[in-house]
C-alpha cells in the first residue's frame, strides 16, 4: 500500500460517481462512528464491529456489481450493507435492536440483512457465510440467471477450514463467486503474520485452481476495477477468484474488545492509511470542488446523524414477538 | 391407489423422487450420491432419472457442502444433503446448527431454509466409536431444527415428503439395520404430520415411549409381556422436534407407568425430555417412577462388546416388569 498516493485514475467513471462513493465512505465512516460511541453510552448491548478505515472495500467492490448480484458479508458488516444502498435509519435501528431494525430488532450489529437489495446478510462466525454464499452462486448457475454471488470475509477466515472446503468445491463446479478477503492486518489481537505463512492471501489461491489477485483495498477505484473483472470472470463462466483488498483496522477487533494489539508507532502508521484523504487527491486531480466534497461529507453526517436519533426514538420489539420467524 | 411392501429405503427413495419430479428446484448434495446411488443406495435410480446437475456428487467437505445446501435452500432451492454416517454430523454442525437453524430467525423472517439433512444412524454392525452413535439429543437442544427419526417405510416415506414440504431445516436420522425391513406403503403421496406419534400398539397398563431401532425390540417385548398379563402401550414417536407431548401424556394418563426406550447413551439422551415431559404433564397420573432404557455411557465398542452396551428387549421387558412392581 502506498499510503500518501492518490487513488487509481479510471476515466471510465464519471466524476459524480466517484463523488458518490466519496461520500459512501464518509456515510460509513460516521455511521460507525455513532454505532461505536452508541455503544459506549450504553444504547445497546453486545458488540459492534467497526470497519473504520476499510470503506474503500464495500464501496469500491460493491460498485462494481450489477443491483441484482447479491452480497454476502461478516459481523464487520455495516459498510457492505451501506454501499448496498440499505436503508441507514433501518440499519442503526438494527444496531441498536429495535423493532424498526431491517430485521426487526433480534438481528443485532453482526446480523443485518436486506433481501430486497440481494444484501443476503452479514454473518457472526468466522468463514461460516462462504459456502453459503457459494450454495446461492451455485443456485445462479443452476438457474443460469446471470447473477453473481460476491462473499466478504477477513483474513481469519482464510485460515478456518469451510474457507478452503469451499475455494476446492466453488472452482470444481465454476460457480459464479467472487471472493473478497478484506486483509486488515489483524484477526482479532493476532498479526496475520503470526497466523498466515503467505506474503500475500492471494497465494492460497495457487492450490486450488483459481486466480488469486491482490490489491491496494484503501483504493476504492483499485478495488472496484479489480471486482469488475472477477465478477466477469464468473459471470461468463470462468468460475471464481479470490480477490485479497490489503487494509488496515484503526479500531480494535470490536467494541467490547480488551486489550491492546498494536504499538504506538503501528498505530500512527496506520492513521496515515486512511483512504478518505487518498481519495480526495483523486477527486481534486478530477476536478471535484472543495464545495462539491464538502457537501457530501455533511450529507452524510446529516444522514447518519438522522438514522441514529431514529433508531434512538424507535422502540424495543414487543416481548411477545421473541417467538416469531423461527419456522416458516 | 393400493398399497405395496417397500424396505424403508424404497419408501425414503421413493419420497424424495416424487418430490422431485413435482419441484424442479430440488436437489441433491452429498459424497456418493452419483451414480453409486448414496451410501446405502437410497437414491438408486435418481442420478439416472434427474441427472448429475441435482443429484450432485461433490467432494469429501461436509462443512462447506452442507453450507452449499443452504445457500441453495435459502435462494429458493430446496436441498437434501447426505451425511454418509451420523457420526460426521459434527463436522456439518455448524452449517446445521449456527446457520441453518438460525438464519430465519435473525434475519426477522427474510430467509427460508429448506434443507433435509439425512443422517443415517449404523450401531450394532461392528463398526466401532466413531460410526455408531445416535445423536439426536444433540439436535433437538437447537431450536430452529426439526428433528424426523422414522422407524419403518411408510412413516419414513410420509415424513420425507412432509420434510421437504415444511420448508424448515430438518434433520431426517434413518436406522440403517432398518432399510431393508419392509412395510405395506402406499403409492399416493400422503404427508404425515410433524409433531404427532403413532401408538405402534396400543395397550392399558404401562406406556412404552420408543422411537426408530428401539420400536421393533419394544414391540417384541410388549408381546412377551402380554404373556404375563401385562398390557403395554408403545408409542412411536417418529419426531422429536416437534416433540408430541400432547400425545404422550395422554397415553401417560390412561397407563399411569412410562418406560423411555432409546438407542443413544443414556446421560442427556431425548429419554430424559420425554420422561420430564410425562412429569410436567402427567404427574398427578404416574404410579411408578419412570424408568429409561437406553445404551450405557460408553464409546460404542466393536464385537461382541456391542451387545454389552446397547439395550435390547429384555432390558425393556425388565424395565417394564419394575415399574409394574
Amino acid at each position: 500500500m502506498s499510503h500518501n498516493q492518490p487513488s487509481t485514475f479510471n476515466f471510465q467513471l464519471s466524476l459524480d460517481t466517484l463523488l458518490d462513493w466519496y461520500e459512501r465512505m464518509w456515510t460509513i465512516r460516521y455511521f460507525e462512528e455513532n454505532a461505536v460511541s452508541s455503544y459506549r453510552k450504553g444504547l445497546f448491548g453486545g458488540s459492534t464491529h467497526p470497519c473504520i478505515a476499510q470503506e474503500a472495500i464495500p464501496v469500491g467492490a460493491i460498485a462494481a456489481l450489477a443491483a441484482t448480484d447479491q452480497v454476502l458479508a461478516t459481523y464487520r458488516g455495516h459498510g457492505h450493507a451501506i454501499a448496498r444502498g440499505l436503508d441507514l435509519k433501518a440499519l442503526m435501528a438494527e444496531v441498536l435492536c429495535k423493532e424498526t431494525g431491517c430485521c426487526g430488532g433480534r438481528g443485532g450489529s453482526m446480523h443485518v440483512c436486506d433481501v430486497s437489495k440481494d444484501f443476503w446478510g452479514t454473518n457472526a462466525v468466522v468463514a461460516a457465510h462462504i459456502p453459503i454464499a457459494a450454495g446461492v452462486a451455485l443456485a445462479n448457475q443452476l438457474r443460469k440467471n446471470g447473477r453473481v454471488t460476491a462473499v466478504f470475509f477477513g483474513d481469519g477466515a482464510t485460515c478456518e477450514g469451510a474457507f478452503f472446503e469451499t475455494l476446492n468445491t466453488a472452482t470444481l463446479w465454476k460457480v459464479p463467486l467472487v471472493l473478497i478477503c478484506e486483509n486488515n492486518g489483524y484477526a482479532m489481537s493476532v498479526p496475520t503474520k503470526m497466523a498466515i505463512p503467505l506474503e500475500n492471501i492471494a497465494q492460497r489461491a495457487d492450490g486450488f485452481g483459481l486466480p488469486g489477485v491482490s490489491v491496494d483495498g484503501n483504493d476504492p477505484v483499485a478495488v472496484f476495477d479489480a471486482t469488475k473483472e472477477a465478477a466477469a470472470r464468473a459471470r461468463e463462466g470462468g468460475g471464481p477468484t479470490l480477490l485479497e483488498c490489503k487494509t488496515v483496522r484503526w479500531e480494535r477487533h470490536s467494541a467490547m474488545s480488551a486489550g491492546k494489539f498494536q504499538n504506538e508507532e503501528e498505530a500512527m502508521r496506520w492513521k496515515t492509511a486512511d483512504p478518505i484523504p487518498r481519495f480526495v487527491k483523486t477527486l481534486q486531480a478530477r476536478g471535484a470542488s472543495d464545495v462539491a466534497l464538502r457537501t457530501r461529507q455533511e450529507r452524510a453526517k446529516r444522514l447518519t446523524d438522522e438514522a441514529l436519533e431514529f433508531a434512538i426514538q424507535s422502540k424495543d420489539p414487543q416481548p411477545e414477538t421473541a417467538g416469531d420467524f423461527v419456522f416458516a | 391407489m393400493p398399497a405395496r411392501e417397500l424396505s424403508m429405503a424404497e419408501g425414503i427413495n421413493e419420497a424424495i423422487r416424487h418430490e422431485m419430479r413435482r419441484d424442479p428446484n430440488i436437489v441433491l448434495l452429498g459424497q456418493d450420491i452419483g451414480a453409486y446411488g448414496g451410501t446405502f443406495g437410497v437414491y438408486k435410480g435418481l442420478f439416472d432419472e434427474f441427472g448429475p446437475e441435482r443429484v450432485r456428487d461433490g467432494p469429501l467437505a461436509e462443512a462447506a457442502t452442507t453450507g452449499i445446501g443452504i445457500g441453495l435452500a435459502i435462494s429458493g432451492m430446496p436441498t437434501i444433503v447426505e451425511i454418509e454416517f451420523m457420526d460426521f454430523i459434527t463436522i456439518a454442525s455448524d452449517a446445521i446448527v449456527n446457520q441453518a437453524a438460525k438464519m430465519r430467525y435473525f434475519f426477522g423472517g427474510q430467509m427460508q431454509v429448506p434443507l433435509v439433512v439425512r443422517a443415517p444412524v449404523v450401531n450394532r454392525l461392528s463398526m466401532g466409536a466413531q460410526h455408531s452413535q445416535c445423536l439426536e439429543a444433540w439436535l433437538m437442544h437447537v431450536p430452529g431444527l426439526r428433528v424426523i427419526i422414522p422407524s419403518n417405510a411408510a412413516d419414513a416415506k410420509g415424513l420425507m415428503l412432509s420434510a421437504i414440504r415444511d420448508g424448515n431445516p430438518a434433520v431426517f436420522i434413518e436406522h440403517v439395520r432398518l432399510y431393508a425391513s419392509k412395510c405395506a406403503v402406499e403409492e399416493a403421496d400422503v404427508p404425515i404430520p410433524l409433531g404427532k406419534l403413532r401408538v405402534a400398539r396400543e395397550g392399558r397398563q404401562v406406556t412404552i415411549a420408543t422411537f426408530s431401532g428401539m420400536v421393533k425390540p419394544c414391540l417384541d417385548a410388549a408381546a412377551n409381556l402380554a404373556k404375563e398379563g401385562i398390557d403395554c402401550e408403545v408409542l412411536d414417536l417418529r419426531t422429536l422436534a416437534p416433540l408430541d407431548r400432547e400425545g404422550l401424556c395422554a397415553s401417560v394418563k390412561k397407563t399411569g407407568r412410562l418406560v423411555v426406550a432409546h438407542e443413544a447413551v443414556k446421560t442427556g439422551g431425548a429419554g430424559a425430555e420425554i420422561a420430564q415431559t410425562a412429569l410436567e404433564g402427567a404427574f398427578d397420573y404416574l404410579q411408578a417412577p419412570i424408568v429409561r432404557v437406553a445404551a450405557k455411557d460408553l464409546p460404542i465398542p466393536t464385537g461382541k462388546l456391542q451387545d454389552a452396551v446397547f439395550p435390547n428387549s429384555a432390558d425393556v421387558e425388565n424395565a417394564v416388569r419394575t415399574v409394574m412392581e
